[in-house]
């Protein structure tokens, strides 16, 4: 039993955690903002995983695995993921915009089917894994028992950073107030003189670089990509948005944290449950509070 | 009067089921063809019943193939576990014809415990918690060795052929057909259409929300337990969230609240995977186009986004075929 | 509403039309089942080079029965409607005599039956479920099944390895991996050795600290771990960063250069069962590394050289029996002794080969042959 919550299983949910957390960013803000669960988001992932993969081996030529080299690997791979997703919004989801939302979920799921057939069949990618490369050198620290590996520290820190910068974002500048208000009324938004196409295209941007940065922190992590790497990833971290409120920020992060810890110790308890239990916390929050943690309540419009 | 109503569509049926059976008796259609067609016939089994939950009652599911695996998997145990049946006693049908049938009610009791959370949720949410309960449906079957956990559930007795899947195939048709254009379906496109004010006009949105699930799980049930005894395994992966997302593109590509548009499309986008396996294979070895079988899926996901774009309301829209519109009483 | 007809129907017939093809062939047509799309994507490319590769060596040397191979080869997508599709396709729409294939086993499962009573032999390459074979005299299998594998493992790790102790990693959805830790389970108990841990994962699991963390607390003297490679590379990765120093044993799962790829030093002093060993000095492993290599710019994996098998022991059946009817094909099949690249063929009663394994070691980055058990 003692080893369920151990101290190092906590580690690993945080950084498990971490990952979840960026992703999950993108599918709440998107979802926010159009209300479309974005299936392909998940995908968006992967591209920035792939990204990273290929930036690595580009740029090694110049520079040795390091700080430098893990930065520049980051804005490539947050580039990719934005550039994937403002594609994708701008074809496959602004056409569908006012028509009725469930054809635009099934366009996502073409868009997700798609991208990873595309990956999986396109020679140089391939459907093998791939091994990650140290992009940054690996150090191991001991600390009470516990392995910490620089990793986490890393991961824990850029997704720090970025969840700062967005919440930044968001809440000091003009730009985040536009988003703000569009995801509240995008026609009053509207008629305010905000254009409404350019803060969706915008949102889409910021969830997709976000996604793109949790690629390269996935492939570091737990280092092998592969084109199907998005689907399970994306879907808890969905899942977790839900849980801290889907549409709320903060929620999103806290969410991701807590299913990854519980993830983690779940799966150490019973592979089972590992398995079953982000289905578990997604039943029960939408049972008991389907809003989520931070979520409003919205009632029902006479 | 009653005549009347039913002529059109069990003409159609029978023309459909006589040609085919002649084409496939005088070897004009091989078993390639068949195997097809009666995939085909299954997943108009399952994009009917789905129609029912999302296009009709307009409840967003995404785990429909859960429903056909506990179909799939009570009815496979039954005619393998339980009563060892054989397709070459001609009486064991009767015992297949239960066995499916049982299927179905347990995959309707399943319907009926995805039904309830239907009642508080709405749209997105809904969507994922069906596609949760999808999975973990999955989960529990993978991890229940009597059924073969991942192994699968192996040597399920090949009962089902052409003319048993055409004649369940059928009957869900009009079952379902049936249900649609009687007040109980009026009822449930009310909901589809404005719940808040379907509600407040006396329709008992709980009891019709609940019984579209009831009734689409049953017939996925039916059409899972088909597939198991066809294929001769039932494996759980075969039922996951990919399963159910084709299936659910069938309902749209045909649109959705035509039941006619997922037969169409059930049959379409079958036929489409084959014909892109058939045609890229020709491209390479005929025409030397240097492109793989890897390519078949990523044409098919390319088409699909086309098609939401530029049909975004499915090929039939919201339109019945005049076959399968029963005429009103006049008078 | 008419266009709507138009379309529908057009989308239709188009699909059919390629359909409409002759079949003019005077070569000798073997179909090849492999999953090229889908989860196990990964083990369908090198099983479709293994078949390839195969046929072309025969083609050079004038074909079979006087005639060229044909190979014409489909994608299963690793499940198993598709897989009774293909097979059907095969048999009777590019009328093949004979079908090797498949990788994943509950697409062989699908398969079997059709070919069984179309009376059309089968080999399957790499499906370890026992059930294959079983489902008739015309099913044959090119790989040894899990129970044989996972007593070697066992067996190995508790006079070898001299462990005490050891622990059971595997994917709780692959029937493949969580056999061959069951039977390692069970000879390794029935050896006198105690098994502490038995951790299963889910499927597409890249974080397996749980696990690791859980199963390292007992203490085991070695990790028996029965995934696919790259699993394991990972599995190792995250092993050794808890600490864990003791030598990790594996099933075929293992074999494919990507495993010291990705995981690197980690799997140093570790061992695998496998088919065959690379380093053989025998002319037939060695030619069948070169001739891979050299094509398809790749080191051969576990599958690639059963599938390369497979397709010889079909061909080399085909040829003993003088003609490409079924019949007579399995009535040659079933006395084959021939040599191929993972060992000497002979089938059992179940249609099984009746070969040894070797056990790999990896050290200095390469897979370097420690022993042959016979079975």
């Amino acid at each position: 039993m003692g080893s369920i919550f151990s101290p190092q299983q906590i580690v690993n949910g945080l950084q498990l955690g971490a990952i979840y957390a960026l992703i999950a960013l993108g599918y709440t803000m998107v979802y926010g903002i159009v209300r479309l669960i974005n299936f392909a988001h998940g995908d968006f992932f992967m591209v920035g995983a792939y990204a990273a993969f290929g930036s690595f081996f580009m740029f090694n030529f110049f520079l040795p695995p390091g700080n430098g080299l893990a930065f520049i690997v980051l804005i490539l791979a947050m580039a990719a993921g934005a550039a994937i997703a403002v594609i994708t919004d701008h074809f496959a989801y602004k056409p569908l915009r006012y028509k009725p939302k469930l054809s635009s979920l099934v366009t996502a799921i073409g868009v997700s089917m798609l991208l990873e057939y595309l990956f999986s069949a396109i020679p140089a990618i391939g459907p093998s894994p791939r091994g990650f490369p140290e992009v940054l050198p690996k150090k191991m620290f001991h600390f009470a028992h516990v392995e910490i590996s620089n990793y986490v520290i890393v991961d824990l820190a850029v997704a720090g950073a970025l969840m700062i910068g967005l919440t930044f974002l968001i809440q000091r500048t003009a730009l985040g107030r536009a988003m703000r208000a569009v995801s509240q009324d995008k026609d009053a938004a509207k008629l305010m003189g905000i254009n409404v196409d350019r803060i969706i295209s915008l949102t889409f941007l910021i969830g997709g670089a976000f996604a793109g940065a949790a690629g390269l922190l996935a492939g570091l992590t737990y280092p092998r990509i592969q084109p199907y790497m998005g689907i399970l990833p994306g879907l808890k971290a969905f899942i977790a948005a839900v849980l801290g409120g889907i549409g709320s920020i903060p929620g999103a992060v806290l969410g991701a944290f807590i299913m990854g810890i519980a993830e983690t110790c779940a799966t150490a308890y019973n592979s089972l449950l590992g398995e079953g239990i982000a289905f578990v916390i997604l039943i029960v929050v939408l049972l008991i509070r389907p809003s989520g943690i931070f979520g409003e309540k919205t009632a029902d419009k006479i | 009067m009653g005549n009347l109503k039913h002529m059109k569509l069990v003409m159609a049926g029978l023309i459909f089921y006589v040609v085919v059976q002649v084409l496939s008796l005088t070897g004009v259609l091989n078993g390639y063809f068949m195997v097809i067609i009666n995939r085909s016939l299954i997943a108009v089994i399952f994009a009917v019943s789905l129609n029912l939950i999302n296009g009709i009652t307009g409840q967003f599911s995404l785990g429909h193939m859960g429903f056909a695996a506990v179909g799939a998997y009570v009815s496979g145990t039954f005619t393998t576990l339980l009563f060892h049946l054989n397709p070459h006693h001609s009486l064991d049908y009767l015992g297949f014809l239960a066995a499916i049938l049982v299927g179905g009610v347990a995959a309707s009791v399943a319907g009926f415990l995805i039904g309830f959370p239907s009642l508080r949720l709405k749209g997105d949410y809904l969507a994922i918690v069906t596609l949760g309960f999808g999975e973990i449906i999955r989960t529990i079957l993978n991890n229940i060795p009597y059924v073969g956990g991942p192994r699968g559930l192996l040597g399920i007795p090949k009962f089902s052929t052409f003319t048993v899947i055409f004649l369940f195939a059928f009957g869900t048709i009009v079952l379902i057909r049936n249900l649609v254009q009687s007040s109980i379906g009026r009822s449930m496109l009310s909901i589809r259409e404005n719940e808040l004010a379907s509600e407040l006009v006396g329709v008992d949105t709980t009891r019709y929300k609940v019984l579209g699930f009831v009734v689409g799980a049953f017939f996925a049930g039916i059409g899972g337990g088909l597939l198991g005894h066809l294929l001769q395994i039932a494996h759980p992966t075969q039922y996951g969230f990919y399963a159910s997302a084709l299936i659910l593109i069938m309902v749209y590509v045909g649109g959705i609240g035509s039941l006619t548009g997922s037969i169409i499309a059930a049959f379409s986008l079958t036929f489409l995977t084959e014909g892109l396996r058939v045609g890229i294979d020709w491209l390479r070895d005929t025409a030397g186009v240097p492109i793989g079988t890897e390519w078949t899926m990523v044409i098919y996901a390319v088409l699909l986004i086309l098609i939401m774009l530029f049909r975004t309301e499915g090929l039939m829209g919201m339109r019945e075929s005049k076959i399968l519109i029963i005429k009103e009483k006049q008078g | 509403m008419k266009k709507t007809y138009l379309v529908a129907l057009g989308l239709a017939v188009s699909a059919i039309l390629p359909f409409v093809g002759c079949n003019k062939n005077k070569d000798v047509i073997i179909g090849g089942v492999a999953p090229l799309t889908g989860e196990a994507a990964t083990f369908g490319v090198s099983t479709k080079n293994g078949y390839d590769l195969a046929v072309a060596e025969w083609n050079a040397k004038g074909g079979v029965l006087g005639k060229q191979v044909k190979l014409v080869f489909a994608d299963d997508k690793g499940d198993p409607a598709e897989g009774a599709t293909v097979f059907t396709k095969l048999i009777e729409q590019d009328k093949a005599c004979a079908i090797v294939g498949t990788v994943m086993s509950k697409v062989s499962l699908a398969g079997a039956p059709i070919c069984q009573a179309a009376k059309i032999p089968m080999i399957a390459t790499a499906s370890t479920n026992p059930k294959v074979t079983g489902v008739g005299n015309f099913i044959f299998r090119a790989c040894f099944i899990d129970p044989f594998q996972g007593t070697v493992g066992a067996k190995f790790a508790f006079d070898d390895l001299k462990a005490k102790k050891a622990a059971c990693l595997f994917d709780v959805g692959n029937d493949y991996t969580k056999g061959l830790s069951e039977f390692f389970k069970t000879k390794f108990t029935a050896l006198g050795g105690e098994v502490v841990g038995f951790e299963g994962h889910a499927t597409g699991t890249s974080d397996f600290k749980a696990q690791l963390t859980k199963v390292l607390a007992a203490k085991p003297d070695v990790l028996y771990v029965s995934d696919y490679y790259s699993d394991v590379a990972i599995i190792a990765k995250q092993a050794r960063e808890l600490g864990f120093k003791g030598p990790m044993v594996g099933g075929d799962g293992w074999d494919s250069p990507k495993l010291v790829e990705i995981a690197g030093p980690a799997i140093e002093g570790c061992y695998f069962t496998n088919h065959y060993a690379k380093e053989d000095k025998s002319p037939i492993v060695q030619e069948f590394v070169k001739k891979y290599t050299d094509k398809y710019k790749a080191s051969p994996d576990a599958l690639a050289a059963l599938a390369y098998d497979a397709t010889n022991i079909m061909l080399d059946a085909i040829n003993r029996a003088g003609s490409t009817d079924g019949t007579a094909i399995q009535g040659a099949l079933v006395k084959t002794d021939l040599k191929v690249v993972t060992g000497q063929v002979k089938f059992d009663a179940d249609r099984n080969p009746v070969k040894s394994a070797v056990i790999i070691e990896l050290k200095g980055g390469q897979q370097v042959y420690k022993t042959t058990v016979a079975p």
